[in-house]
């Protein structure tokens, strides 16, 4: 129980800086801010990575497995999209 | 890889696991600060994927990982694949391609809990961790059919009108109250297995039942709202492993894509729960046009090249249309050779231009438009009385003057570009058919508005040649 409480301690104030950090944001980063925060939800990939790593069961680190590819192609895809979108955007040359 | 270390470092190895988790940590809100500017963005974006790189690398030391074959091929496909990906996508497709990364990262952590759930017996599972696979699995698993359904009727693979069971909507309240009344007997009863498939099951169906009935023109809020749901989902895995940066990580894109849902729904003038459970957008056009006899005036690229070189300020209104017909390098000669004869230029743009918000703000920057040319919807709407000519490209709905004055109109209260208190309109269009919403644009019909018909790319060469013929 004291794990529960903890962790919805940091889930909620995590939830807060959220918030606080993207209200901020000007409505010409929104595309890029959507799709970058998307690959940041691609972090499930490092609890893949501790599933397909364990030997106590074969069909597990098959899960695993699946597990890491979609999250590495929503993470690599979504960092490397996002870049490509904000290397567009220049200050007038003057 | 622990086992490669020597012994007396050992020991060390979980703290500093945790330590650099935080550093991690930091980098994500760092990263997602800086891409809160222009200038700082591409800088944040970097920040943050050197932050996700951290956190893989340094969970490849934890004591749990000790086979490595599964975890190589895996990065490599994905890395792959997501690379193609990145690298071959159209600017226009990018409200596809979020959906569809999107799906995939709910779908992974859907499948981080299963694979934890049948590693480890359930009996060493206590209720916060039956509780969150559970969560996580129905989450996760709602996001990635949600997803795909909304990649398919972006793509036009699938109608992208509404498509719905005769109360469809009572079925889709009663089917998730079943699915949390099952997370509930999951996690009181977890051996029972017919339990765990029929929550998966059932999550999936209900992913597909929510976004199959939502109209195309919906279809950004419902990426957006998704977009927040795979970061609970992952968060919910977080709980489930006990990994604090899964926690901070899923919330704060949690949040991200709550904020962005709401901007959205308040730019469209739609509530949430009228784009959940209401059919309005795609294809449906329940509100008939009303076209009537009015008479339009029509222009001429010639006289659309007069009236722009010799006014003080013109101020562009892009729309999706002008996505479609990639004219964006077109539009951007015609603005520069405009500002050669001194004319100011600016970039109107609407939230919901494109088909996700800033989604034109990316389209323009790929021509090359300097972004501090591009104003929003705010910032120019008091601009446009002191505006000669507003030139309104492959947008309709959003500079419709009915969204402020028929109180019974669909778009009513939507907010729009104020391109009628402007000296001159020009609509440059295809033909006279409805936008989104199927509904008529009074602007069009007014004296001081002149309609410029044709395909947008062929209408704006036609422009810029002319106004090079004035020299």
């Amino acid at each position: 129980m004291e794990d529960l409480i903890f962790n919805l301690f940091i889930f909620v104030l995590a939830s807060f800086v959220g918030f606080e950090l993207i209200t901020k944001v000007p409505p010409t980063l929104h595309t890029p801010l959507m799709s970058g925060a998307n690959a940041i939800s691609g972090i499930t990939l490092i609890g893949a990575l501790i599933i397909a790593g364990g030997t106590e069961s074969v069909y597990a680190q098959w899960i695993g497995f699946a597990a890491i590819i979609f999250a590495t192609i929503n993470v690599v895809g979504g960092f490397m999209v996002t870049d490509r979108m904000l290397e567009m955007f220049k200050k007038k040359e003057d | 890889m622990s086992q490669f270390l020597p012994e007396f470092l050992q020991s060390y190895i979980p703290n500093t696991i945790q330590l650099i988790y935080l550093i991690a940590t930091g980098f994500f809100i760092v990263g997602i600060k800086r891409l809160g500017s222009p200038a700082t963005a591409r800088n944040g974006n970097q920040l943050a994927s050197f932050g996700m790189l951290l956190g893989v690398v340094v969970t490849l030391f934890d004591r749990e990982i000790v086979s490595f074959e599964f975890i190589i091929a895996g990065l490599v496909i994905g890395s792959l694949l997501g690379a193609i990906a990145a690298k071959k996508v159209q600017m226009t497709a990018m409200p596809e391609l979020v959906a569809v990364f999107n799906g995939f990262g709910g779908g992974a952590s859907a499948l981080v809990a299963w694979g934890e759930f049948s590693r480890v017996s359930p009996d060493l599972f206590d209720t916060q961790a039956l509780v969150t696979t559970g969560l996580s699995i129905l989450i996760g698993s709602i996001t990635f059919t949600g997803s795909l359904v909304a990649f398919g009727k972006l793509k036009g693979f699938i109608n992208g009108g509404r498509i719905a069971l005769p109360g469809q909507n009572y079925i889709n309240l009663i089917l998730t109250f079943i699915a949390l009344a099952l997370v509930g007997w999951f996690a009181y009863d977890p051996n029972y297995e017919v339990i765990f498939w029929a929550l998966f099951a059932l999550a999936l169906l209900i992913g597909l039942f929510t976004v199959l009935p939502i109209g195309g023109a919906d279809m950004p809020v419902v990426i957006s709202l998704l977009n927040s749901y795979s970061g609970i989902a992952a968060s919910m895995a977080g709980f489930v492993l006990g990994n604090n940066l899964l926690i901070i990580s899923g919330a704060l894109v949690g949040a991200a894509g709550l904020i962005l849902t709401n901007i959205m729904c308040k730019a469209m003038n739609r509530n949430l729960a009228s784009v959940l459970f209401s059919s309005f957008g795609g294809d449906d056009g329940g509100a008939a046009a009303v076209t009537g006899d009015r008479s339009v005036q029509q222009t001429t690229a010639d006289d659309v090249a007069i009236q722009c070189s010799y006014a003080k300020k013109v101020v562009i209104a892009p729309g999706y249309g002008l996505a479609v017909a990639q004219a964006q390098h077109v539009l951007k000669e015609v603005a520069s050779l405009l500002e050669e004869k001194g004319v100011t230029v600016k970039y109107g743009i609407h939230p919901v231009a494109g088909r996700m918000p800033g989604h034109m703000n990316v389209l323009l920057a790929e021509a090359d438009v300097p972004y501090d040319q591009l104003y929003d919807m705010d910032q120019i709407n008091s601009e446009f009385s002191s505006t000669d000519v507003v030139l309104i490209i492959g947008a309709n709905d959003v500079v419709n003057p009915a969204a402020k004055t028929t109180a019974d109109s669909p778009i009513y209260g939507m907010p729009i570009l104020n391109v009628d208190e402007a000296k001159r309109t020009i609509v440059f269009k295809r033909s006279m058919s409805p936008g989104y919403a199927g509904i008529d644009n009074d602007l069009f019909y007014q004296d001081k508005n002149q309609m410029f018909f044709g395909d947008a790319k062929k209408s704006l060469q036609e422009l810029a040649t002319a106004i090079k013929e004035l020299d």
